[in-house]
C-alpha cells in the first residue's frame, strides 16, 4: 500500500483553505472584542471567496487523491461552489441579525465554515465512510447553529428535535452502509458498483435493505415526506439566516449525495426503486404545498414550501436520465438562491421587529420599497414565473419528465405549482396592497436596512433574474458535470 | 461458540428492553451498561478484540459514568414521568416498526442472501498480524483521510460544547 503524498491533497485545497479560515476566525474571535464583529464576518467571506477561486482553478484539473476516493470532478466543483456562494450570502444576512438578537458568538462563523467543509467532503468523496463523516460534520455544526440562541425556548426545542431526529437518521445511514459493506465487501462506491454487477448480486436482500436504509437517511436530510416532520419546527425555531442556510445548502448537499451515491453510483434495479421514488415525490409536493397553504407564519410557510420544492426535485430523481439529473443540479442552485433570498428578507427588522406573520409584512411597499420589490422577485421565482430562475428550473424538470413519458407525474407537479401560487402571492399582496400601520412609539429608523444584508439580497435577486434570462451558462455547466458522473 | 452468541444476544436484548421499561432512570442506565458489556462480548467472538476493549472503555466506562452523573444531578422524585406509556399513536408506531422488523428478519433468512468477498483482511490474516497492529497500519495508510477528517468533527463538537456551556454571552 503506497503512502499518501502531498499531491493527494490537491483536490482538497478548497477544504483546506476553508479550514484555515475557520482557525483564523476562531483566533480573531479571541482578540477582537464585541465592537469588531464585522472583522469576523469579513474574514469569513474572504475565506469563502478564496476557496471559490480555488474551486474554479480545479475545474479542468480532474485531480483525484487518497486512492481515488476524493475527486474534483465537474459535479463536485459545481456543488461545492454553490455551498460557498450560499455561505457568503448567509454571512451577509447574519451580521445585523446577530446584533439584533444579541447572539454574540464569534463561533457562529466558524460553525458556518465547518458546515460547508462537511458538505464539501460529502460531495467530493467516493468513500461512504468519508461521506458519512462529512455528513456528520455538517449536521453537528447545524445542530449548534440552530440552537445558538440559548435563552430562546423555540430555539432550544428546534435544536433538540433536530439533534434527536438527526442522530436517528445517522443510525439508519450507518446501518445501511454496514449492510452494503457486508453484501459487497467494500465501502468505496466504484468497488461496490463492480461487486453489484455480478449476476444475482442485485437481488441480494442485504444490498436491498442497505440501500433502503441509506435512502431513509438521505430522505431525512433533504426533508422529503414522510421524513419531513422536523422541518417546520427546526426551520422556524432556528435563527433566520441559519434557516436560509439549511434550506439552501444542506438540502443541496443532500441531493448531491443522492445523485452521487444512488443515481449514478450503486446500480440497483431501477424499477424496484422507481415506485418508491414517485410515491415520495408526489407525497412531498402535495403535503408540502397543502401545509404551506395553511400557515399563518411566513417563516413556517417558507419551511413547508421548501419541502414542496424538494418534491419537485424528487420528480427529476424519479426520471433519472442525464437530462433530469442536470435539472436536479439547476433546480438545487436556483432554489438555493431564491430560498436564501426569501428567508433573508425576514431577517431584516421592520419597526424594530423581525417580521413573522403575513400581517407584519403589510406596508412594506410604502416604508421599505426596496425590500418589498426584492421579496416579490423571490416569490415570483418560487412560483416559477418566466424570467426567473425558478421558471427555468421547473421547465427543465418537467421537460425531462415528459420526455420519459411521466405525463401524470408532470400534471401533479403542475397542479402543485398552481396551488403554491396562492400562498406566494399572498405575501406579495400583503407587501403591496395592505396598508401597514406604524406601531405606537415606533420610529422609522433611517438606516434600518443594513448594508451587508441589502448587498446580499440584491445579489441573490440578480442571480435569480440572471438564471431566468440567461440560463444557458449554468445549464451547460450542469449538463457537462453530469456527463462526468457516467 | 454459536451458543454463546445467542446467550449474549438474548441478554443484551432483555437489558435493552429494560432500558425502556424501568421506571427509575438509574436502573435504565445500569441495564444499558449491561447491554454494552454483552455487545463487547459479541465483538470478542467476532475477532474484534480492539473494538471490544474500546466498547468497554468508552461506552461502558466514560459515557455511562457521564449518564449516571447527569441523572443523579437532575434526580427528580417523580419517576413516573419517565415510564413507558402506551397510547394510540405509539401503538401504531409499534405496529409499523414491528412489520418492518419482520420484513428485515425474513430478508436475513432469504436463501439468496450472500455476503461479499472477505477482502484483503480475512480472519486468518487478522489473527496473524493482530487486530490492533492492523488497525494502526490501516488508519495511517488506507484510511488516513477519514482518520484526519474525524478530527474536524471532534473540533466542531468541542466548539459546540463550549457555546452551550459558556456562562455569559459577551
Amino acid at each position: 500500500m503506497a503512502f499518501v503524498t502531498t499531491t493527494d491533497l490537491i483536490p482538497l485545497i478548497p477544504e483546506l483553505i476553508l479550514l484555515g479560515a475557520a482557525f483564523v476566525v476562531l483566533l480573531l474571535d479571541l482578540f477582537a472584542p464585541g465592537s469588531q464583529r464585522t472583522t469576523l464576518a469579513v474574514t469569513t467571506i474572504v475565506g469563502f471567496v478564496i476557496a471559490l477561486v480555488a474551486e474554479i482553478q480545479l475545474l479542468d484539473s480532474g485531480a483525484t487523491g487518497f486512492y481515488g476516493t476524493i475527486v474534483a470532478d465537474g459535479f463536485s466543483i459545481l456543488f461545492e461552489s454553490l455551498y460557498l456562494v450560499i455561505g457568503i450570502l448567509t454571512v451577509l444576512l447574519s451580521l445585523h441579525y446577530l446584533d439584533d438578537h444579541g447572539i454574540g458568538f464569534g463561533e457562529y462563523y466558524v460553525l458556518l465554515i465547518t458546515a460547508v467543509v462537511g458538505m464539501m467532503f460529502m460531495t467530493s468523496s467516493l468513500e461512504l465512510l468519508v461521506i458519512f463523516i462529512g455528513l456528520e460534520i455538517m449536521s453537528i455544526s447545524s445542530y449548534i447553529l440552530v440552537g445558538i440562541r440559548r435563552r430562546v425556548p423555540e430555539s432550544n426545542e428546534a435544536a433538540l428535535k433536530y439533534l434527536l431526529l438527526g442522530a436517528f437518521s445517522t443510525g439508519f445511514l450507518l446501518y445501511g452502509i454496514s449492510l452494503l459493506y457486508g453484501a459487497t465487501g467494500s465501502i468505496r462506491i466504484p468497488e461496490i458498483v463492480v461487486a453489484l454487477q455480478e449476476p444475482g448480486a442485485l437481488n441480494n436482500p442485504l444490498a436491498i435493505i442497505g440501500v433502503a436504509l441509506i435512502i431513509i437517511a438521505m430522505g431525512f436530510k433533504v426533508a422529503v415526506v414522510p421524513f419531513h416532520m422536523w422541518t417546520p419546527d427546526v426551520y422556524s425555531g432556528a435563527p433566520t439566516p441559519v434557516t436560509a442556510f439549511l434550506s439552501a445548502a444542506a438540502k443541496a448537499a443532500g441531493f448531491a449525495m443522492f445523485v452521487r451515491v444512488l443515481l449514478t453510483g450503486i446500480p440497483l434495479e431501477a424499477e424496484l426503486w422507481k415506485d418508491l421514488f414517485w410515491a415520495i415525490a408526489v407525497l412531498t409536493m402535495t403535503v408540502g404545498n397543502v401545509m404551506a397553504l395553511m400557515q399563518n407564519s411566513v417563516k413556517r410557510m417558507l419551511a413547508y414550501s421548501s419541502v414542496a420544492h424538494a418534491g419537485y426535485i424528487m420528480v427529476a430523481v424519479v426520471v433519472g436520465t442525464p437530462a433530469a439529473l442536470s435539472s436536479v443540479i439547476f433546480y438545487s442552485c436556483a432554489y438555493a438562491v431564491m430560498g436564501t433570498g426569501a428567508f433573508g428578507i425576514l431577517t431584516v427588522r421592520h419597526f424594530g421587529k423581525t417580521p413573522d406573520s403575513y400581517d407584519d409584512l403589510a406596508g412594506y411597499a410604502r416604508y421599505k420599497p426596496c425590500l418589498a420589490f426584492l421579496m416579490s422577485v423571490f416569490m415570483l421565482s418560487l412560483i416559477g414565473l418566466p424570467l426567473t430562475g425558478g421558471f427555468i428550473g421547473k421547465l427543465q424538470i418537467f421537460q425531462a419528465a415528459l420526455e420519459e413519458g411521466w405525463v401524470w407525474l408532470t400534471v401533479i407537479g403542475l397542479l402543485n405549482s398552481a396551488l403554491s401560487v396562492y400562498y406566494y402571492l399572498r405575501v406579495v399582496v400583503c407587501l403591496y396592497m395592505r396598508e401597514g400601520s406604524v406601531p405606537d412609539g415606533a420610529v422609522l429608523e433611517v438606516a434600518e436596512s443594513p448594508g451587508f444584508a441589502l448587498t446580499g439580497l440584491v445579489g441573490a435577486a440578480s442571480v435569480v433574474v440572471y438564471l431566468g434570462v440567461f440560463p444557458q451558462t449554468l445549464l451547460e455547466l450542469a449538463a457537462s458535470s453530469v456527463s462526468t458522473l457516467f | 461458540m454459536i451458543v454463546f452468541f445467542y446467550l449474549f444476544a438474548l441478554i443484551s436484548l432483555i437489558l435493552a428492553l429494560g432500558v425502556l421499561v424501568f421506571k427509575n432512570p438509574i436502573h435504565s442506565a445500569l441495564s444499558l451498561v449491561g447491554t454494552f458489556f454483552c455487545l463487547a462480548a459479541i465483538y470478542v467472538m467476532l475477532n474484534a478484540e480492539f473494538v471490544a476493549v474500546i466498547q468497554v472503555l468508552v461506552y461502558a466506562g466514560a459515557i455511562m459514568v457521564l449518564f449516571l452523573f447527569v441523572l443523579m444531578l437532575l434526580s427528580t422524585k417523580d419517576n413516573d414521568q419517565y415510564a413507558l406509556k402506551l397510547n394510540v399513536s405509539r401503538g401504531l408506531a409499534v405496529a409499523i416498526t414491528g412489520v418492518l422488523m419482520i420484513q428485515v428478519l425474513t430478508a436475513f433468512m432469504d436463501p439468496t442472501l450472500r455476503f461479499g468477498e472477505p477482502g484483503a483482511y480475512p480472519v486468518e490474516r487478522i489473527q496473524e498480524i493482530g487486530s490492533i497492529a492492523l488497525i494502526g497500519q490501516l488508519l495511517f495508510t488506507e484510511f488516513v483521510l477519514p482518520f484526519e477528517v474525524i478530527s474536524i468533527l471532534l473540533l466542531v463538537a468541542v466548539i459546540g460544547a463550549v457555546i452551550i456551556a459558556k456562562r455569559r454571552v459577551p
